[in-house]
């Protein structure tokens, strides 16, 4: 075999993963005892999800439809897709944090994944002591952790606090630490989500580097799913998009992005949102959005001038005395563009369905194409538990009805502030 | 589908991992868990740090509970309960079942959440998971060996004062039958860990059912004192952990009934729960994440 023929690194073929809707076992032993004996007795099972349609109980759900992809060494490849199109379940499946239901995975090599950063610190441990234990998850062994640590010191820009226990740490330091060490490990496949969401600009910047110079110079594999494709320009040489669960385009990055950005649909103004998959595992659950109207409109595109309108429609599960709810919006590309202050939604009471109609002025809004998350918090703003946030991007369209405006260039951001008031002028 | 062509083309050979769907109840990856024996020692010292970081007293815990323990074994059921404890002094007698209960005790109760705990940790990276039980059992162990030597302190000073004790031939055997009670607590506790992903109420089960199973254990009786109710003496043999705690004050003390049978019986049920327990952990280790 010559050395310049392509190696395959990563092989998957047909790989499924599926996941169970609704309810997945009671938790506790009362539970399943409790809705065991509703079965028994012909009842309505008490610890079912409120909302869910008793015939779609035990309904699946597949995160992966059939997924072959076959990365060669030394590739630097992007993976991008709307939120719930399986990014992360593949990565999951690669760092073998979950097994697949069907297919196969071949690897060639460790896998490094940073899935978090920062997993496993410990915060009473000092720096020193978290890169040993972080290297050592990540697969590392003591002598090379050893052969590595001024190298991994001197990266994090952490070096005069070392000896410090982490608890002390900025975030910012944190991070850096964290990515240094997972940025040294002699892995031959690097498996990153996002982690560059944060640290500030110059280390970004630097770790954008560092895993460049991972990929080309060291012929060490990325691969890194982020959101934010000014990163993924930057670092892939190829790119997949994930739609559905399935790769529905692999090659170049231009072409990725163009077609990731195109799945958006903002011809959709009902959505059903009873059996859609939630963020986090406790969401929905007391509290549950059944569906999300754009109220009087045949697609959601909104001139800047218009008001939009939301019908949703919810129900609890217990009494609840004041339930709070904002709207986290998001630019087409993922950008976070803003939240709204949250609103109190008022008291409810189990076995009802409520319908809240609320409006959205997106007049501050640039031209072009966002989404929006719903995210629902009990009323204790201080420390807010997720009541409901489903996976779902709300898509919306805005667009410039002043002629006045120039076109909306694409360094320009996304908010589209008032005119300045002129308070002085003099000739 | 390309099964047969694989092994003709010479790129898709040397696959270091393979990565399929759960399968069978033996897919155990030990060779690995010693592949990470790095981090398993280095989650012990973390288990130390931790523990004793922004205590005032800090270490010295390790040998205060069992001294408190002891003491208060000694009031409750040696003076005011007046229980025997085989003609030595009550005081040894029952360091020497705590200490050895603690060990094994402290190995249950440190691995039975290790999924629980840990789900945070485990839900970001991949590696053995079993490196966790070890570790805690590891760390069990030097708890063991640091209140062993504390009690081997007192021991001299009750042998000094004209105490009867004496050491035997059976201490030849304690290493091999105290390496027997980690593998025994490793094997319960992460039977109990792995059932914990799906029924939390076991985790609360667990500390109050280590509790009750230390009093059908001999820690704070002796085994002879049952010999009149041979009802309730079979109950105690069936317990795994009694021939333990004998054979360590047979070995320490020169007293208590160790039989061939027990040691067997003890032994064999510390095979079968370990090799339960390992076949369940790493069954329910490659899906839990979806169920936690």
């Amino acid at each position: 075999m010559s050395t310049t023929e392509k190696r395959p690194v990563i092989q998957v073929t047909g790989l499924k993963k599926q996941y169970k809707l609704g309810q997945i076992g009671g938790g506790t032993l009362t539970h399943d005892l409790q809705s065991w004996w509703a079965r028994v007795r012909g009842k309505e099972d008490p610890n079912t999800v409120i909302g869910t349609d008793q015939r779609l109980f035990g309904q699946t759900f597949m995160a992966l439809n059939g997924v072959d992809l076959t990365v060669y060494q030394g590739e630097a490849l992007g993976i991008i897709g709307r939120n719930g199109a399986g990014k992360s379940t593949l990565l999951k499946l690669l760092s073998r944090i979950t097994a697949p239901t069907e297919g196969e995975i071949r690897i060639r090599g460790r896998v490094a994944s940073m899935l978090e950063v920062g997993t496993g610190f410990n915060n009473e441990m000092t720096g020193r002591e978290n890169i040993y234990m972080n290297g050592a998850i990540l697969g590392m062994t003591r002598a090379e952790i050893d052969a590595k640590l001024p190298q991994i010191i001197e990266f994090s820009e952490c070096g005069d606090f070392i000896d410090t226990p982490v608890k002390r740490y900025s975030s910012g330091m944190f991070v850096k630490l964290a990515f240094a060490v997972a940025a040294h490990l002699d892995s031959e496949i690097m498996v990153m989500d996002e982690v560059l969401a944060v640290g500030d600009m110059k280390f970004q910047q630097k770790c954008l580097g560092k895993m460049s110079d991972v990929a080309n110079q060291d012929g060490r594999t990325v691969l890194y799913v982020s959101h934010n494709m000014s990163t993924i320009r930057q670092l892939c040489n190829r790119c997949i998009v994930l739609d559905k669960g399935k790769v529905i385009f692999d090659g170049d990055v231009e072409q990725a992005i163009a077609i990731y950005m195109d799945t958006t649909d903002v011809n959709v103004v009902h959505y059903d949102l009873a059996h859609v998959a939630r963020m986090t595992g406790s969401a929905g659950k007391r509290f549950r959005l059944e569906t999300l109207d754009f109220v009087g409109k045949e697609s959601s595109v909104f001139a800047d001038t218009e008001k939009m309108r939301v019908k949703i429609t919810w129900r609890v599960a217990e009494p609840f005395a004041g339930i709070h709810m904002k709207m986290n919006l998001h630019a087409r590309d993922s950008t976070p563009v803003g939240i709204t202050h949250p609103v109190d939604l008022g008291a409810a009471e189990p076995g009802k369905l409520y319908t809240t109609v609320f409006e959205f002025d997106p007049s501050l809004l640039g031209e072009g194409q966002y989404y929006f998350y719903l995210d629902i918090f009990d009323g204790a703003l201080r420390q807010a538990v997720c009541l409901d946030k489903p996976v779902t991007e709300f898509a919306f369209e805005v667009t410039n009805s002043d002629l006045t405006m120039p076109e909306w260039a694409a360094g320009w951001g996304r908010i589209h502030f008032p005119p300045v008031k002129l308070l002085e002028a003099e000739a | 589908m390309a099964e047969n062509i694989q092994n003709t083309r010479p790129a898709d050979e040397g696959w270091t991992t393979i990565i399929r769907p759960r399968t069978g109840w033996f897919d155990i990856n030990l060779k690995e868990l010693w592949q990470y024996r790095d981090l398993t020692v280095m989650f012990v010292k973390r288990n130390f740090t931790v523990l004793y970081k922004q205590t005032i007293l800090g270490p010295a815990w390790i040998l205060l509970n069992p001294l408190i323990t002891t003491l208060i074994f000694n009031v409750v059921f040696g003076n005011m309960a007046g229980m025997p404890t085989d003609g030595v002094p009550g005081f040894l007698f029952y360091m020497a079942g705590n200490t050895v209960w603690t060990f094994f005790a402290n190995c249950v109760n440190n691995t039975a959440n290790t999924f629980v705990t840990n789900s945070q940790v485990f839900g970001k990276v991949y590696f053995p998971r079993l490196t966790m039980p070890v570790s805690q059992v590891l760390t069990s162990l030097i708890n063991f060996l640091i209140q062993g030597a504390m009690y081997l302190v007192f021991w001299l000073y009750f042998f000094a004062t004209g105490a009867e004790v004496r050491f035997t031939l059976w201490t030849l055997a304690v290493p091999l039958v105290m390496l027997q009670v980690m593998l025994l607590g490793l094997g319960v506790g992460i039977i109990v860990s792995s059932l914990t992903t799906k029924y939390r109420d076991l985790a609360i089960a667990v500390g109050f059912g280590v509790q009750l199973w230390m009093y059908a254990s001999p820690v704070v009786y002796p085994l002879s004192m049952l010999d009149e109710s041979p009802r309730l003496k079979v109950l105690v043999e069936l317990n795994p952990m009694t021939a333990p705690i004998e054979v360590f004050r047979a070995a320490t003390l020169g007293t208590g009934s160790v039989s061939a049978g027990s040691i067997l019986y003890s032994v064999v049920f510390t095979i079968a729960a370990l090799v339960l327990g390992v076949v369940l952990f790493s069954r329910i280790e490659k899906t839990f994440m979806d169920t936690v």
